[in-house]
């Protein structure tokens, strides 16, 4: 073998491993990040965390109980108001659309889907909160339900496209009306799919931060009806991380914990449902 | 809009009062104008977003002009607003950010295109889609609590000590500042350099690869020199695609960029950035100038990301479309 061969396979042989380096350190810091909150947040996930509300500013104990509703609350909003849209939108996108429209709505809806969700927050101040000059659930419900329609409009789209032409022939051909098979024939069998994705996108926006800071606040208590600041997980624990306190960092490594449990999770089942149910019909 | 006969969907149907009506009523046209209401929601949304940072920054915009972008000052007590070093910060910990995440995430996605067998590829590439949701909040938890520490302890030292000549790495190592800040957004944005650099490689066609294994090349150098180049553009909208996400990413590098308004030399020093000067200051914003000109913070972010973006979808689809039409 010559010394040029020799150097040629080195390299070949440096270069390959480089890249199977990169792909080990990018995926360990995965497993970095699940290690640490386990370490440092595990012991402080206790029952208190999820039924007492936060003690007065220096008191430590209590818990995060109105952040964890408040998450809840705020999601809700978030899905009432992203999902039919995205989900009507979508409908249109794939079944009745010609060529202009669909292609203004996609572009739109990618570009919107772009936008740094701080910007968002700025959106929803200036329609929500402005208007009535205090922050509620409602804008940070609104601002949260804005980030989501692009995600479940694209997607719904794309599963619909994915849904084979034969179901919607056979439908029409036995003289259902073009709305009829949609609603009960093309939508029911991308169910799954678009149910998939509607997960996907309550899951990212649950652990935004940025578009809630001044929009949905924070509140050490409990937040009574849908016009008043509420407390979410996201903000509770960049307002307990960059905390003076010892005690709000270890609840902030809780919540941080918490919040990623149930990111994770959702994740985890969803692709995995996602990927048994829809690519053996695909392929 | 209902009687338009040139929507394709219905377009060669007969229509006229009568048919139109007879249309309605078996909820077609109904169907097709309500899912349209909510399609164009979408539009209006984007549109008010726009409109909203235009008017709601028009006071700054007026007081300021242009020099708004090239003033340093940020003084909110004598209404003094330049935003020159939000600017510089976000520029700065975004091309940091991108020194790190490009060789890296470049790196992976190729294992994972070219080298890994399918079944380990599926896995790893799993992983990182879960990397990518782990909440802007997490990383900046991790970054105050873990990284900070040691960056002020074990890394800015070290740097100091052997590149310590240069101006970039001067100054006390506060742990806080630029270089961390740069480093917490190299670790968000590879997983998206990761997905879509992989897609774009995996949507180079075979004789692509296989010409030049046959001319006697090695797996390294048919990948390097004969799919990586013609996967460049796609790989180039990644690196776009990633950027955008690194200019606008908020709260992991408030949590860390030290939030001083000062432009300096070293890579040490606490900054700001746009992002971050938002979270911090909006809520608290006193007087209409103060609020006007975060939001015209917010209206240059915005422009900034839209560009970008446009840029590297633009990119993407020119190489995975190319690559598609050959298999």
């Amino acid at each position: 073998m010559s010394l040029r061969m020799l150097w040629r396979k080195s390299v070949n042989a440096l270069m390959l491993s480089l890249t199977g380096l990169c792909a080990l350190v990018a995926v360990s810091v995965l497993f970095f990040i699940l290690g640490y909150l386990l370490y440092h947040g595990g012991k402080d996930v206790n029952w208190d965390f999820f039924t007492k509300l936060p003690k007065p500013v220096g008191e430590t104990g209590g818990g995060m109980a109105n952040a964890i509703v408040g998450s809840g609350k705020l999601l809700l909003l978030a899905a009432l108001f992203g999902v039919p849209v995205g989900l009507l939108g979508g409908v249109y996108l794939a079944e009745f659309g010609g060529r202009t429209v669909p292609f203004v709505v996609r572009y739109t809806a990618d570009l919107l889907n772009g936008v740094p969700s701080i910007v968002i927050g700025i959106f929803a101040y200036a329609v929500v909160v402005m208007p009535v000059h205090h922050f509620s659930t409602v804008a940070g419900g609104f601002a949260l339900g804005v980030m989501m329609i692009p995600i479940v409009l694209r997607s719904t789209e794309e599963f619909l496209h994915a849904v084979p032409p034969a179901l919607r022939e056979g439908a029409m051909a036995l003289g259902a009306s073009k709305w009829r098979t949609i609603s009960s024939v093309v939508v029911p069998a991308a169910s799954r799919g678009i149910l998939t994705a509607a997960l996907l996108a309550l899951a990212r926006v649950a652990g935004e931060t940025a578009p809630l800071l001044f929009t949905a606040f924070g509140n050490r208590f409990w937040s009574p009806g849908w016009g008043q600041p509420i407390a979410s997980l996201p903000v509770m624990i960049f307002t307990y991380a960059v905390g003076p306190y010892e005690d709000w960092h270890r609840q902030a490594w809780a919540a941080g914990l918490v919040l990623l449990g149930l990111v994770l999770i959702t994740n985890i089942v969803v692709r995995t449902l996602l990927s048994r149910g829809t690519s053996p019909q695909r392929s | 809009m209902a009687s338009a006969p040139t929507i394709a969907g219905t377009a060669g149907l007969p229509w006229g009062p009568r048919a139109l009506i007879r249309r309605a009523r078996s909820g077609d046209e109904i169907a097709r104008l309500i899912t349209l209401v909510f399609a164009l929601v979408v539009v209006v949304l984007t549109v008010m977003l726009v409109e909203q940072l235009w008017v709601n920054s028009a006071e700054a915009r007026h007081h300021f002009g242009l020099a708004f972008l090239f003033t340093r000052t940020w003084d909110p007590v004598f209404s003094q607003f330049g935003a020159l070093p939000f600017v510089y910060g976000t520029l700065v910990t975004s091309a940091l950010g991108l020194l790190v995440a490009v060789p890296l995430g470049l790196g992976a996605a190729i294992f994972l295109a070219e080298l890994a067998p399918r079944r380990l590829s599926d896995n790893l590439t799993f992983l990182i889609d879960l990397l990518a949701a782990v909440p802007s909040v997490i990383y900046g938890l991790l970054g105050v609590f873990i990284l900070v520490p040691l960056m002020r302890t074990e890394i800015q030292p070290a740097l100091k000590r052997t590149l310590g000549f240069t101006p970039l790495f001067q100054g006390p190592a506060y742990g806080i500042g630029l270089l961390t800040a740069g480093l917490v957004l190299a670790v968000m944005i590879v997983p998206f350099i990761i997905s879509v650099s992989r897609e774009v490689l995996l949507a180079v066609p075979g004789d692509q690869r296989e010409a030049a294994l046959a001319l006697g090349a090695t797996r390294w150098e048919a990948t390097w020199k004969a799919v990586v180049p013609y996967a460049r553009t796609g790989i180039m909208g990644s690196i776009f695609l990633a950027l955008a996400r690194a200019l606008g990413e908020t709260m992991a590098v408030t949590m860390v960029i030290g939030n001083n308004p000062r432009i300096s030399a070293s890579l040490f020093a606490p900054g700001y950035s746009i992002a971050a000067v938002l979270a911090n200051e909006f809520s608290e914003a006193t007087g209409n100038l103060y609020l006007s000109a975060l939001v015209e913070l917010g209206l240059v972010l915005f422009l900034l990301t839209f560009v970008l973006n446009g840029l590297a979808r633009l990119l993407i689809l020119l190489t995975t479309s190319r690559g598609s039409v050959h298999t």
